[in-house]
């Protein structure tokens, strides 16, 4: 019990601060890498702003073209299933929102409960989904690689964590807590030194995407 | 441009290429690293969605034709020398690198599977224009000495004689008199001062002659001051399709210096999807400046004339009409409604297609694959997906915009027995003109 809550506050202490300071410091070094980069001036005369279209491109990716949809509707259900309750679960699980809370000063109503561990019961259902996927489809197994695999992992632990600690199947609870937090923690390190970057550098991506193809006059 | 034209007489010695080697290759793929392409690599999470919008893909199900895949020898560069992670891991020796017998396997990903449709570039979740890095990718290729032969074949006759035909300016002013003498009417050349430069395409005046006498008529019926240029005829750019700056630099400059020279205010390129990105979006980054001059696809005219009420037509078209958005014209230049307000006009039944517009499909012949022989199979593999669009509504006629689409289509359409004549929107229209009025 006493290593247990010894390892608690190591993850809570120490080890939060390190992760936080390697996923700041990484992200800023990936954003300076990439913005660095610059574009090139463009002398074709545009049809429309481009800001439009790349505002616009920032959230219209989100949903598939009805084409894609048709042809894919799995990977876009799934997708949308482990992403949505993923980020349901972080922003409005109510010890989540009184972290938010402690760190930020103010925060917004948290979720009832129950809805909350339906969700991540479905997160947990869609990433095994997303793997078995991922292992049998043609291309998505042809494109993966060990580091598609291991981010797989890092975001099903911290969810299966959470859902494992709350429900007290892990005995005693601070290493279950423990466990949780190191997980969320992995994954934040990961992020700037992964594929996981995309969850700041898709906004860049499709902002660029968008804008590109607003000039021309074309809905991105 | 030079290095090809030796790489060509090399090859045609069977000596290997001079000059171009993987260091030129990498070194163009450097210049062309920026944020967008950082941003891309930095978000692909090989969700694979870009497969099912390729139509060498979803024809073949082959995985190594899935979009990004095509990208990867770019992205090892990328990532081991414009990331901080991939420095340390080229350090430490963990890099994958990137060699000549890489490039050698990669060349028929870039340039046998692949139009540059931008097809993929819609549907990225996370937003990649995969497309966008396929033609900067090219440029590596060619510095690499891992370009297809047709294509440097194409670009070193369109560097040598203006076409990448080889066609000539002796052969064009036979068709202008032969047009002269069937309409009765004058086809203007080096007219200083005219409003529009007409500018052609080779397989055009080659394969599909209607054209130059359709825009003739429609230009008089409209009361049009244009002029075609001894100078520069050809519109098309074999330097954007192989992925050469240099080349497409030069033959852009062409088009420039004679409508400068004509002192015209607008130029017009022709039914032909890349020729139109070429001059209309690429050609002003690759000189460095914005032109005096605006630059119009030749559907864009006639739609601004029906607008302005100078098109007068009469009859319509009895049988059922669809149409094909050539990839360039459509997804890559936003022009989408214009020849769906044309064609309104003269079809009794015209039917659209279910995925058209932007998310058209490509024919399987653009971005040069139509000028390398090695692709032909492969070419009429990819048409199988137009094929399938053209069976769900089956049209008796299909209308498009592009030579290089026509030429495929009726290609495709024979091979497969389909069946449906392939007809140009331009013609069609001036089929329809109102006679003008005795004066
Ligand atoms: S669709 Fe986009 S994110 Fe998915 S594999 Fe293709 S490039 Fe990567
Ligand atoms: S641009 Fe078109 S042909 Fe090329 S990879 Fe994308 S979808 Fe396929």
């Amino acid at each position: 019990m006493n290593d247990a809550m010894a390892f608690l506050l190591w993850t809570k202490g120490p080890m939060l601060n390190l992760a936080l300071g390697i996923f700041a410091l990484g992200v800023a070094v990936r954003l300076v890498e990439i913005l660095i980069l610059g574009r090139a001036k463009n002398y074709a005369e545009p049809r429309a702003p481009e800001w439009i279209g790349g505002a616009k491109a920032l959230v219209s990716r989100t949903l598939p073209d009805p084409g894609t949809f048709r042809r894919a509707p799995f990977d876009v259900l799934i997708g949308w299933l482990w992403h949505i309750g993923f980020i349901l679960v972080l922003l409005f699980f109510v010890p989540h929102v009184e972290l938010i809370r402690g760190v930020l000063g103010f925060a917004w109503p948290a979720l009832p409960t129950p809805l909350v561990d339906v969700s991540t019961a479905l997160t947990i259902l869609g990433l095994i989904a997303a793997l078995v996927h991922r292992l049998t489809h043609p291309v998505k197994r042809f494109l993966s690689t060990g580091e598609d695999y291991l981010i797989w992992a890092v975001v099903f632990m911290v969810v299966l964590t959470g859902y494992l600690s709350y429900h007290r199947l892990i005995t005693p609870y601070p290493l279950a807590l423990g466990m949780h937090i190191l997980s969320a923690e992995i994954f934040l390190i990961l992020v700037p030194l992964t594929r996981l970057s995309h969850l700041f550098t898709a906004f860049i991506a499709r902002w660029y995407t968008g804008a590109h193809f607003g000039r021309k006059g074309v809905e991105a | 441009m030079s290095t090809l034209a030796i790489r060509e007489r090399t090859l045609e010695q069977g000596a290997p290429a001079q000059g171009l080697s993987l260091a030129r290759g990498l070194a163009a793929w450097r210049a062309e690293l920026d944020a967008p392409i950082a941003a891309f690599f930095s978000s692909c999470v090989h969700c694979g969605l870009c497969a099912q919008a390729c139509p060498f893909y979803v024809e073949t199900g082959d995985p190594r034709y899935t979009p990004i895949y095509k990208l990867e020898p770019l992205r090892r560069l990328w990532e081991s020398e414009f990331t901080l992670l991939g420095r340390i891991k080229s350090w430490l020796r963990l890099n994958q690198p990137v060699t000549d017998a890489l490039l050698a396997e990669w060349e028929e990903l870039l340039y046998d599977s692949c139009t540059m449709c931008g097809r993929c570039s819609m549907v990225c979740p996370v937003g990649n224009d995969i497309a966008y890095m396929i033609r900067k990718m090219r440029e590596g290729m060619v510095q690499s000495g891992h370009a297809p032969e047709g294509l440097i074949a194409a670009s070193s006759r369109a560097i040598r004689t203006g076409s990448p035909m080889g066609l000539q300016w002796k052969t064009l002013e036979v068709q202008i008199r032969h047009v002269e003498s069937s309409t009765g009417l004058q086809v203007p050349i080096d007219r200083e001062g005219a409003e529009y430069l007409v500018l052609l395409s080779s397989m055009e005046v080659i394969n599909f002659p209607e054209y130059l006498e359709a825009i003739t008529r429609i230009f008089a019926h409209a009361s049009i001051s244009w002029t075609l240029s001894t100078q520069c005829f050809e519109a098309t750019n074999a330097g954007v399709q192989i992925g050469s700056k240099d080349i497409a630099r030069t033959l852009v400059e062409r088009v420039v210096a004679a409508a400068e020279q004509l002192k015209v205010s607008k130029v017009i390129s022709p039914e032909c999807g890349h020729a139109y990105t070429a001059i209309r979006w690429e050609g002003p980054n690759l000189i460095g400046r914005s032109y005096p001059f605006k630059v119009f696809h030749i559907i864009e005219v006639l739609d601004e004339l029906r607008a302005s009420g100078r098109l007068r037509l009469e009859g319509k078209e009895t049988d059922r009409l669809s149409m094909h958005d050539p990839c360039n014209l459509a997804r890559k230049s936003g022009v989408i409604e214009q020849q769906r307000n044309l064609i309104e006009l003269i079809a009794e039944q015209f039917v659209d297609f279910e995925e058209h517009g932007r998310y058209q499909w490509c024919c399987g012949a653009g971005g040069g694959v139509s000028s390398n022989e090695r692709a032909e199979a492969l070419r009429l593999q990819a048409f199988k997906r137009k094929k399938a669009q053209i069976e769900a509504v089956a049209p008796a006629r299909m209308v498009t915009m592009c030579a290089t689409c026509r030429t495929q289509l009726e290609e495709g359409i024979e091979t497969y027995n389909l069946n449906i004549p392939v007809v140009g929107l331009t013609e069609l229209i001036a089929e329809h003109l109102v006679d003008k009025e005795p004066a």
